[in-house]
Formats: structure tokens, sequence, C-alpha cells
């Protein structure tokens, strides 16, 4: 396993408050790694560091050769996306050039909106799913809708790495599957995808390698068939539960044990 | 994943066209009122011979008129107004708030106390005087602002208010004291373009135009801010970068506007409005759209300011005052309190 993305030993806060100590995680390259663990332990701030929205106080990330506080802002973006968990539009703006706005990392300073600008946005907006809402205004979509507009623009950014926090929250569970099926085929295709997710079975089903964090540490890192069991899913979730294989692609399947009482 | 042939095409120039052809026509608006401008005054001089005596100069008396006392104004009017309006729609992008305006940066009320101050000291005699004490006095409030609030939009503002209040309060008081100080305030401080055009202008217009082109180099690396500051980092945009260059930008364009003009407020205000909807979210369009529709507001304004007394001036600044309260209340009308 080769990994271009690499932290190393990073410690992570905000404020006063210390997220990490001494954090290690290689991120498989072309594989879909997903992050799971209960509230506040650290999945999105490791992601944030990944990307270099937060600055680690001890310990590096590093791209290549290279720790990615040393990159052109530009240079970073065009190989890592990002997408966080409540991105923020601007009012009036529409679909199509919300979805734009990712094309940023590819333009200079004078150069007019270009064939493969056009050619990525478009090409991004069929792949989430959006090529009908193109001149809606982003504020009338509803949730799903604009989740996976956010997930157009991250595409039109055309990134071999995409980092994505949450990306299936405020879609129903139809929508969960498609962009998850999405993020698997992208995939195929040769991207590196790290998401953090929230249901674990969903987790086992598309990820190839899982990571389950804790009061920001991680507990196990691997395939998802390797690592999770009851005793990983007591330590992590503090929860009961038995695992049986998922009837329909064979991945492990947490099924809790708790009833209503 | 499929790439329609010809749709990129279609899409480009359905959204494009419109836009183009607003600001063309906001340009020839512009031209229109320019020319009016010049022409409309104690004595009138028709168009046709306000062009002829830019383009082909005779030294007749209205042509003396024109290229000596009108059209330096009109030209005041335009740097003015565009510098303003693009303060404005740089501060409101900034700051995420459709109500602010230049002046919540402090800028306006450092130059009024820089001036009371000069005077006070007995330095700030003539226009050059009051000129350079302004540009001072605009420059030191924007820093201070800057550098107390650079961390958060709202932060910002409010550092801007505050030091707004204390300098308004503290120049009050020496006004107070000293009576000849506030005779001379007292025609600064209201707006006007009357008799500027005496004042050595060639730097704070040198500044405006400078200021205003990077206005528009800035403008895309805008649009990635207003996306966040989490998505414009990891889209390359470097936020504390372009978040300093934006405040320097404000800073001149209102300083230099203030020091020329004095106080002419609204003009920042409401000149993004009218522009915002246009724009359609886009910062660029925007900053062209305010580019173009500021000086028309402005020398509509000013056409105003010589035209509504029989005998003398109206200051350019009551003018706008009185256009730009029934205007902002319009665009909320229209718009919603969405707009706001």
């Amino acid at each position: 396993m080769t990994a271009r993305l690499t932290a190393r030993d990073i410690t992570l806060r905000y404020g006063d408050r210390v997220v990490s100590t001494r954090l290690s995680l290689d991120v498989p390259d072309g594989a879909f790694t997903a992050v799971v663990g209960p509230n506040a332990c650290g999945k999105s701030t490791l992601l944030r560091a990944l990307v270099r929205l937060l600055r680690p106080d001890a310990g590096q990330v590093r791209f290549d050769d290279r720790e990615v506080g040393g990159y052109p802002a530009k240079a970073l973006a065009k190989q890592l996306g990002f997408l966080p968990q409540d991105p923020l539009a601007p009012d009036d703006i529409k679909v199509r050039q919300l979805v734009g706005r990712g094309r940023f990392p590819h333009q200079s300073l004078l150069a007019m909106w270009s064939r493969d600008d056009e050619e990525a946005v478009t090409e991004a907006m069929a792949a989430a799913g959006v090529e009908d809402l193109g001149d809606r205004p982003v504020q009338e979509l509803s949730g799903g809708q604009r989740q996976r507009v956010w997930m157009a623009m991250v595409l039109a950014q055309r990134t071999p790495y995409l980092l994505l926090d949450e990306p299936t929250s405020f879609l129903d569970i139809t929508h969960q599957y498609q962009l998850l099926g999405l993020l698997a085929r992208l995939r195929d295709e040769g991207r590196t995808v790290i998401a953090v997710l929230h249901d674990i079975n969903q987790a086992c089903r598309f990820a190839d390698h899982l990571v389950a964090m804790k009061d920001g540490r991680v507990v196990a890192e691997g395939d998802p068939a390797d690592i999770v069991d009851a005793a990983l899913i007591k330590d992590v979730f503090d929860l009961p539960s038995v695992i049986v294989p998922d009837p329909v692609t064979g991945t492990p399947m947490v099924v809790p044990t708790l009833q209503g009482e | 994943m499929t790439v329609a042939g010809h749709a990129p095409e279609t899409a480009r120039t359905r959204r494009a066209v419109p836009q183009l052809g607003l600001l063309v026509g906001g340009l020839a608006l512009l031209a229109a009122v320019a020319v009016l401008s010049i022409g409309i005054g104690a004595r009138s001089v028709p168009p046709a011979e306000v062009v002829r005596a830019l383009v082909d100069f005779q030294g007749t008396d209205d042509h003396v008129i024109v290229r000596d006392v009108r059209a330096p104004r009109a030209l005041l009017a335009v740097a003015v107004g565009a510098a303003l309006a693009v303060a404005g729609a740089l501060i409101q992008t900034l700051a995420r708030n459709p109500l602010a305006e230049p002046g919540i940066l402090g800028v306006t009320a450092g130059a009024g106390f820089a001036i009371t101050v000069g005077s006070a000291l007995g330095l700030a005699a003539g226009q050059a005087g009051e000129l350079g004490f302004a540009v001072i006095g605009s420059v030191l409030a924007a820093l201070l602002v800057a550098a107390v609030g650079r961390r958060s939009p709202l932060r910002l503002v409010l550092t801007g208010v505050a030091l707004t209040a204390v300098l308004g309060g503290v120049g009050l008081g020496l006004r107070l004291m000293l009576p000849d100080v506030f005779d001379m305030y007292r025609f600064w401080s209201v707006g006007s373009l009357a008799a500027r055009e005496q004042a050595p202008l060639e730097l704070p217009l040198a500044a405006i135009g400078v200021s205003l082109l990077g206005a528009l180099l800035l403008s895309r690396a805008l649009n990635a801010l207003t996306l966040g500051e989490s998505v414009a980092h990891t889209l390359g945009a470097g936020v504390v970068r372009v978040r300093a260059a934006t405040l320097a930008l404000i800073t001149v364009l209102s300083g230099a506007a203030t020091a020329i003009a004095g106080p002419i407020l609204f003009v920042g205000l409401i000149v993004p409005h009218l522009a915002r909807r246009p724009a359609g979210g886009s910062v660029p369009w925007l900053i062209l759209y305010t580019m173009v529709l500021g000086p028309v507001l402005l020398l509509v304004a000013d056409i105003g300011s010589r035209v509504l007394l029989p005998t003398g001036e109206v200051p350019v600044a009551v003018v706008t005052a009185f256009l730009g309260g029934p205007m902002l209340i319009w665009a909320v009308r229209r718009y919603g309190a969405g707009a706001l």
C-alpha cells in the first residue's frame, strides 16, 4: 500500500482544546477510505488538518515529498478537493455558477472562462445528478439538492483526491446510496476518496479502508472485513451489537442489540 | 458521465450576453449623463457643443467653461462615485453584510477627525492641506481598525463603529471649543464636488484608478471567498492575503474619495444593492456594475445639486441622501428582506 497523503504524529487543537495528540494516518492511494467514530472524536478535525485548514501544533501532514503547508495555495488545490460539513452559499448564486467556482484553482488572474472549465462543470453536474438544476438559485433548493450541488462544485475542481466531511448528511436514503456509489465509481476511475461517514454499515459496504476513531485516536484501521467485530464496535461506539454479513455484499453489518426500554 | 457537444457554448452565451448587454447599456447611460452634467449649469452648454469642446477645442467661452471647470468636475464625480460604490461592494462582500458601507471602517470619521485636528493646529489651511490631512486621517483610521479587527468580519465592523464613535466625540469636543475650526469643518463635512477641482488631485485620482483595477483583479478570489473561509482555502484562494488586499483597497478608495469630496453617504451603500441582482452572485460583475452605476448616481446627484436652487448650490451629499433614502426603501421592498 502506498500513500502520497500522510499524517505523522500530529497534534491538533482548537484554541485550548486538544483534539488529537501524536496521530498518524496513511491515506492509501486510489482507495475509498471511510473515517468513522462517535461525535466529537476528531474525525472532522483530522480531515481539516489533511487539507491544511488546521495547522498541526506538532508533527507533519505531507503530500508526496513535501509538507502540505509548503505548497502554493493553488497547486495544492489542484490535488486535494475538500467539502466541509456545512458549506455556505452566497445569496443570489445559481447552481451552475456555484459549480463553476470549483474551477478557481485552474484559472489564472486574467484568464477568461475556458472550454476546459465549461467541460469540467458540465461533467461534474452530470456526475452529481444536478444537470437539470443549472439555472436554479441555490437558495431555493432542498437540503439534499444543495448537498449534491456542492458535491458537483468539488468534482469540477477535478482533483485526484477528494476529502469529504459527512457528504451524506441531509440526503435521503436513496441519494445517500447514489452518492456513495458515485464515490466508489470515482475510486474505480483512479481517484482517492476519504470521507467521514456516520453510518458504519454504509462505510463497511463501500469503503476499502476503514479508519475507526475515538477520543482523537485511531483505534483500528484496515479492510472493514478484517477489523470490524463486536468488540471494536463496543470499544469505539460503546454499543453492544452482533456482526452479521451484509445480505447483499457480504461485508460486515453491525446490528445493535439494544432494544427499546 | 457524458459531455454534451454543443450545450456548453449555448449555456455560456445565454449567461454572458444579458450581463454584457447591461454593462454596455450602463456605459452608454454614463456617457449620456456625463455630457448632460457638463452642459447643465449657470450657463448651459448644448450637448453637441460639449462634445465639440472635448474633441475639438476652439477657445470660445463655452469651450473654456467646459474644459476648465465642468469637465474636471464631472471627472471628479466619476472617480468619487466609482470609488465609493466599489468600496461599498467590497466591504459588503467581505463583511458578508449587505448593510455594510465604507464608512463603517472608520475611514470617514478618521478623515474628519484629522481635518479637525489639522485646522485646530493651524496646519490644514487651503485645499491642499485639507486633502493631505483627510488622506492621513482615513489611512490611519483604517489601519487601526484593520489591525484590531482583522481576524473576523464581525470584529472588523464593531471596531470600525467604535472608532467612528470615539473620533466623532473627540472631534466634536474640539470643534465646540474652537469656533474657527468648526467653521472650516462644516464646509468640508457636507460632501460636495463644488470647487474641489482646484486642489492637487492627481495623487488621489491615480490612487482611485489603480485601486479600481486592483478590485477587478481581486474579484475572482473574492468569488471564492464568498463560499466561506474553508472552501475558499481549499480552492486555493489565500484567504488572509485576499482579505488584507481587499481592506487595503477599501481604505484607499473610500479614503481618497472622502479626501476629495468630503463625506458622501449612501453611494457606497445603495449602488451595490442596485447592482447585486443583475450581478447574480458574481463578484466580478458586481464590481463592474458598481463601477459604472456609482458615477451615474453621483453625476445625477451633482446635476441636481446645481439646478435645485435658483442661485447657488445644494451640496451633492444632501442630494445623494435624498436620492439614496427612497432608493434604499425601494430596493428593500422590491427584493424583500432577503436582499438585506
